[in-house]
Formats: C-alpha cells, structure tokens, sequence
C-alpha cells in the first residue's frame, strides 16, 4: 500500500478513536442548541418596568409619552423639581425628564434635559427625542399656520425597491440572508483551520515527544509523514462536518415535522384566517427560497470546498511547522499568534468591509490575499463575484500553499529531530537554509 | 561484496558546527560492527545518515554495492537511542503499521508478527496499549519493530539500555541468532563489556573524526603491550627479582588468587614470552602467566586521552 495512505488511515483513525473527537462531535451540537435556546430564554425575560417622571413646566408633552412594557410615565408637572429630584436621588424614579417653559414659544429646546443616577440607553433617549421634536414640529407648524392636515397628506413615505438590472425582482433582506450565507461559510472555514490545525500541531508535537520519529523518518520521508498527518486529520474533520451536518438536517426536518403538525392542529382559528395566514406566509416564503436558488448555490458550494482545501491546507503546513519546532504546545504561543492573526482579519473584514461594499477596493483586495482569501472571498461570493477575481484568487492560494509547504517540510525536518531548546525565528530562518 | 557498507568521507554541518570530518568506514557483510566513541562525538549522526534521516554534505555511503537510495529504507532495521511509540495504540495495530511503513504486506506483518511475539513470549500483548506497558516490554516490542522485516542490515543504538539482566540477554541472544542467520549488525554503545563480547570489528569515533577501525583482534594486537601477570611460589624471591630486572621490566601487582605466591607484572622488552617463563621456572613453582591483553576499554580511553 502507498505509504502516504497508510498514514492518512493512521492518523484518521487515531483522531477519530479518540475520545474526546466522540464527545465533541455528538455533545457540542447539544451545546450549541443548548446555548442558543439559553440565550432565547434570556431575551425573553421581561426587564423591571422603569419609571420615568416628567417635570414639564410648558406642559405641551406630558401626554404624549404612552407607557410601554419597558416605561412607564409618571406626570409630576406640578411637584417641585427639587422634590422631583430628589426622589430620584434616592432612587424613586429611573429618571426625570426637565423640560423648560420657555420650550412653549419654540426656543431653548436643547435646555431639555434627562437627569438620572445611572446613564440612560441610546435607543431611549432617542425615543424620547422623537416624541418631542414630533410634537414641536407640529407646534411649528400651528404657528406657521400652516394646514398640518395638508403637510400629513403630502408627506411622503418612500420604500425602495430593490432589483436587479436583469430585470428579475428580489426581496429586501436579502442582503442580510447573502452576509449569513457567506459569513456562515467562512466562519466555519475560520473555525476548522484553528481547531483542526491544532490537532495537526498537537500530533506533531506528540510523536516528537514520544520519540517515535525517529523510527518513523527511518522509513518514510518526512514531507510524506507531514501531508499524511495533515491528509488524515482534515478527514477526520471532514467526517465531523458531514456528521453534524445529517445531525442538523435530522433535527430541522423532525421540528418542522413537529411544529407543522401543531400549527394545523391549532384550534380556535377560523378556517379562513388560518387559510390567509399560511397563504400570507408561503408567498413571502416561497419568494425568499426564490431568492435563495437565485444565488449562485453551484459557485457557493464549489468554491467552498475549493477554498476549504486550500486555507486548510494552507495553514496546517504552518501548524505543522510549529510543532516541529517545539517540544512541547506551551513554547507554540509566540508562533501561533502571526497565525491566528491574518484569520481573525479575515472574519473581521468579512463581516464589516464586505457587508458595507462587496465588490469595493478594501474587500476585493483581501480575498485575493491568500492567508484571509478562503474567509473573505467566501462572504463575497453571495452578492456575485466576477470568475476571474474567484479563479485568481484560488490560484493565489494554491501557489501559495505549494509554497509555504515546501518552506514548512524543511522546518519540519530539521525541527522533529531537535529536542530541548526553543528556537527562535531567526534560527527557523537558519533551518529553511539547511 | 564483502563489504555491506561503505562510508566514504562523509562530512556533516549544522550550522557551524562540524558533526563528520571526512569520516570512512567499511562494515564487513555478517559481522557485528562495534561503533564507539563519547557522547557528542558523531555516532547518532553518522546513524542517520545511514538511515537517510539526513543527508551528508558531502561523501558518500554505499549499501552493498549501491549508493543510498530511497528503496534502501526497506533493507535496514533501526532501534534508536531514544525510543518511542504511540502511547494511545494498541501493540499489534502499531506493530502493523510501522512493518507497513518498511514495505511489508499486512498478510507478511502478520506472519512475522506472530513469529516474533512467540519468541519473545509476549503473546497476550496485542490488544494492550503501549501506556499499559512497563519500559522494558515497550523496549521488547520496539525491538521486535525493528527485526520484523528481516532487514540486512541492523542498526542497534545502546539496545541494552532499559532492560533488565535477564531480558537484556535474551536480546543479545536475539542479536547473536540474527548474525547467524545473514544479518549484519552494527552496534552502537558505551558498554564496553557487551562490545568485548559480542563485537567482531569496532570503529572509535571521536570529536567528528575516525580514529580507529577494524576486527577487534586486530587492534587489540595493535595496542597489545606485551605486559605479563605472573605468580610464583618460591623462597629466593630476592635473587629472582634482581635475575628479572635485568632483562624485563618488573613492577609489583595484584591479582586474586588461591596462593600467597609473588606476584608480579612483567614487560618483556623485546624477549620472548618462553625466555620470561625459562627464568621463572628456574626459581620456583610458577602458579600463573597471562598476557595481559588491553581492554576494549582501555584501548577507548588510551585512544580518546591521546587526541
């Protein structure tokens, strides 16, 4: 049998027995719905009612702030503001809005003011920022006498819609769905190379301390060791996905099966309503699926794996690298920084750059750079991405790989044979001349 | 080919550091080839040469009748210094694995497998892991790893290290039966008393560079110093002494013995060991004469202190 072969099946069994590679593959999906239906739970607890009082000496807003879930208004126009204060001092109120009567004539209204002990939310204060300058606009406009009815009439409110040049419509949000999409795609990609690069690591560094390397060099060439092991483990994550992948399938299947069956059954909703309701409701997604066939899927899908393979590879040389030149993980540190780095900026760039401009100089530019390429150009593809950018980009990438493991298989062979010291970078720079 | 192999002015550096200067070495084919010298001196590295873990800088090494190539990694059997398995595999999975990796078939690991496990008597170990096992049974079936594939040539670093009296003999046995049976041998070691017994030719490496070689007997005769033990039983011990010291160097000495007899060690000066014994006969009951012959270890300080 082809030695590489039998390396690859070594080193995949021997992740796959592992224990914890069991544990993780079957618990953390449990996990993940465990931490997502956590933190539903958590939102969906109902904050403490705050209340806020009004201290409104022109007396023109008071009964304009309707209570909520979250507020509740309390008008105590009438009380002393030192009072007032004070109550909210010894914390009897959230806060006190103080609103001037000179406010009345259309002046002073940055002398309104929100006085509390602990700083109010943005998006409150800007609620309350509304309602006033709603109801001052509209004194304005009495004074101005003009006719609001008219101004209510002619205002207009604009929806733009959005569609493509080829004439095809789509729906809004689309946007956000095609930033999911990517940003899931290379995300997991982020997450595979850290995770399954260290196992890389880790197994080189275990045979370096058993001192079985020795033994194994005897017999194979150590570039044939490196791929194997690198080969071998990226299966064993492959085999991962697939399994989380039918796990996650099997679940969405059963709950939409479950809750399917349950909205039908659910009584009291006259047949009409409910016929209206779902029709409502498969238009809007029926048109979403629409989309999402629309999206360039065979692309998607292609250049996943493309890139997958490529980033993988790409970083578990330099992972391999690593752990040759340890002896043990703790000395890796100072190496796996300038690793971990360019795919944080990766996923960073993606989820800013690429949502704000697909195509603009910032985004484009990092998914031809071949260490944040796999992660960036994945989150473009969504909005559509000419071939050649995505055929140079992986040509980029490739190239770089057969590079970067050529410089990383003579770190390795030097490295695995070095026991008791830390190296350097500049005696890593000395190992590639050897 | 009488030689399985050649090394020829093979030179290594790391760095600045000189590990071979031009160092050559003939290992005789079915001999057990001694490879000594101190720590540091550049056995492990000529090791790996051999074994392609490295390549020379220069020089060359012929493995019967070839230069080194990749297919060679078959025909060698390597026990390293450092030994080492998987921890978390099982015994015969990894003993699979690594017969594979030298080019084995399954169906011939398995046969061979068999045959060794039973010779060693560690039948009942096959599903065990290697973290299961005490040093020295792990050191049994890294040995066994190594003469699995029936290699040509073996290459044993300090194969006694780790192991008990009782097992350490039953792998020189082990190493004593491949000899017979074709395999060359070349043996690396500080221990002088299992060179002494087991070596047919040594090699003394020293600070990167070759200061010896050859059949054991040979350099033995090479540092032979013609020096004598002698005992005697007799009562002119006087006159003997005076007759001796005109011909041969005398110095007192101390040997074990059943007699309270004279004891003596004797250079003979270019006389015949007869004419010493002549002389002796002369004056007394002669209980003991040995040559003394230099030891392996002595010849390895004498030769490692003078340079």
């Amino acid at each position: 049998m082809n030695i590489i072969l039998l390396i690859i099946q070594r080193e995949f069994l021997a992740k796959v027995r592992n224990k914890s590679f069991i544990v993780m593959t079957f618990l953390s999906p449990l996990l993940f719905v465990g931490i997502a239906a956590f933190v539903g739970y958590l939102s969906s607890i109902k904050s403490e009612v705050k209340t806020i009082a009004i201290h409104d000496a022109s007396g023109l807003f008071a009964a304009d702030f309707k209570n909520n879930e979250e507020y509740r208004y309390v008008n105590l126009s009438n009380t002393n503001l030192a009072v007032v204060k004070d109550s909210v001092v010894s914390e009897q109120y959230e806060g006190v809005l103080v609103i001037p009567a000179a406010v009345k004539n259309g002046m002073h209204e940055n002398q309104i003011q929100f006085l509390s002990n602990d700083s109010p939310s943005i998006s409150f204060l800007s609620d309350m920022e509304s309602v006033l300058s709603h109801r001052l606009t509209q004194l304005n406009f009495q004074k101005a006498n003009l006719d609001t009815l008219a101004i209510k009439k002619a205002t207009a409110d604009v929806s733009i819609g959005v569609a493509k040049a080829t004439g095809e419509s789509t729906v809004k949000g689309l946007n956000e769905m095609k930033i999911a999409i990517g940003g899931a795609f290379g995300y997991l990609i982020m997450m595979f190379i850290v995770i399954y690069g260290n196992m890389v690591m880790r197994s080189v560094i275990e045979e370096k301390t058993n001192r079985i390397i020795e033994i194994i060099i005897s017999s194979v060439k150590p570039f044939q060791l490196m791929m194997g092991k690198i080969i071998g483990t990226s299966l064993a994550g492959v085999l991962q996905f697939i399994i989380w992948a039918i796990l996650g399938f099997t679940f969405l299947t059963l709950s939409s099966v479950f809750f399917g069956t349950q909205a039908t059954a659910t009584p009291g909703l006259s047949p009409e309503l409910m016929q209206t309701a779902q029709h409502e409701m498969s238009s809007s997604v029926f048109q979403y699926i629409q989309e999402l066939w629309n999206l360039p899927i065979a692309t998607i899908l292609i250049s996943f794996v493309v890139y997958f393979i490529g980033g993988y590879f790409l970083y578990s040389s330099f992972y391999a690298a690593i752990g040759a030149a340890v002896d043990n993980e703790t000395d890796s540190q100072q190496f796996l920084l300038p690793i971990i780095m360019p795919l944080i900026l990766g996923v960073y760039i993606g989820f800013f750059t690429v949502m704000n401009d697909p195509n603009g100089t910032i985004a484009t530019v990092f998914s031809m750079i071949p260490l944040t390429s796999p992660i960036v150009m994945l989150m473009r593809i969504p909005f559509g991405v000419p071939t050649w950018q995505i055929v140079l980009s992986m040509a980029i990438l490739f190239a770089t790989f057969f590079l970067v493991v050529w410089f990383a298989a003579k770190i390795y062979r030097i490295g695995i044979l070095m026991y008791g010291k830390k190296p350097t970078w500049k005696e890593l720079y000395r190992w590639l001349k050897y | 080919m009488k030689n399985i192999v050649e090394v020829k002015n093979v030179y290594k550096q790391y760095g600045d550091y000189v590990a071979l200067n031009g160092v050559s070495l003939q290992v005789p084919k079915g001999s057990i080839y001694g490879l000594l010298g101190p720590n540091g001196a550049g056995k492990t590295s000529l090791i790996r040469i051999i074994n392609q873990i490295t390549m020379p800088d220069s020089g060359e090494v012929i493995l019967d009748g070839e230069p080194l190539q990749p297919k060679h990694v078959q025909q060698i059997g390597y026990l390293p210094e450092e030994r080492g398995l998987y921890k978390t595999m099982k015994v015969g999975e990894q003993c699979l694995y690594l017969a594979q990796m030298k080019g084995l078939s399954k169906a011939e690991a398995k046969v061979q497998l068999e045959y060794w496990f039973d010779r060693l008597e560690i039948r009942g170990w096959w599903d065990k892991k290697i973290q299961e096992l005490s040093k020295g049974m792990a050191q049994k079936i890294q040995f066994v790893v190594c003469v699995l594939h029936q290699p040509k040539l073996l290459i044993f670093d300090e194969p006694f290290s780790g192991f008990d009296p009782v097992n350490a003999n039953l792998i020189k046995d082990e190493i004593l039966e491949l000899k017979k049976k074709g395999s060359t041998i070349i043996f690396s070691t500080h221990r002088m008393e299992s060179v002494e017994e087991l070596c047919d030719d040594i090699a003394l490496i020293h600070k990167s560079n070759k200061l010896l070689e050859g059949p054991l007997q040979d350099i033995k005769r090479q540092f032979r110093t013609h020096n004598y033990e002698v005992g005697i039983l007799t009562d002119q011990s006087e006159a003997l002494l005076a007759e001796l010291k005109q011909h041969f160097g005398v110095q007192p000495t101390q040997f074990k013995s059943l007699n309270n007899e004279l004891q003596l060690q004797i250079q003979l000066n270019n006389a015949s060991s007869n004419e010493l014994l002549h002389a002796l006969t002369q004056r007394g009951q002669v209980t003991h004469f040995v040559e003394k012959i230099p030891s392996v270890n002595d010849i390895f300080i004498q030769t490692v202190q003078n340079n």
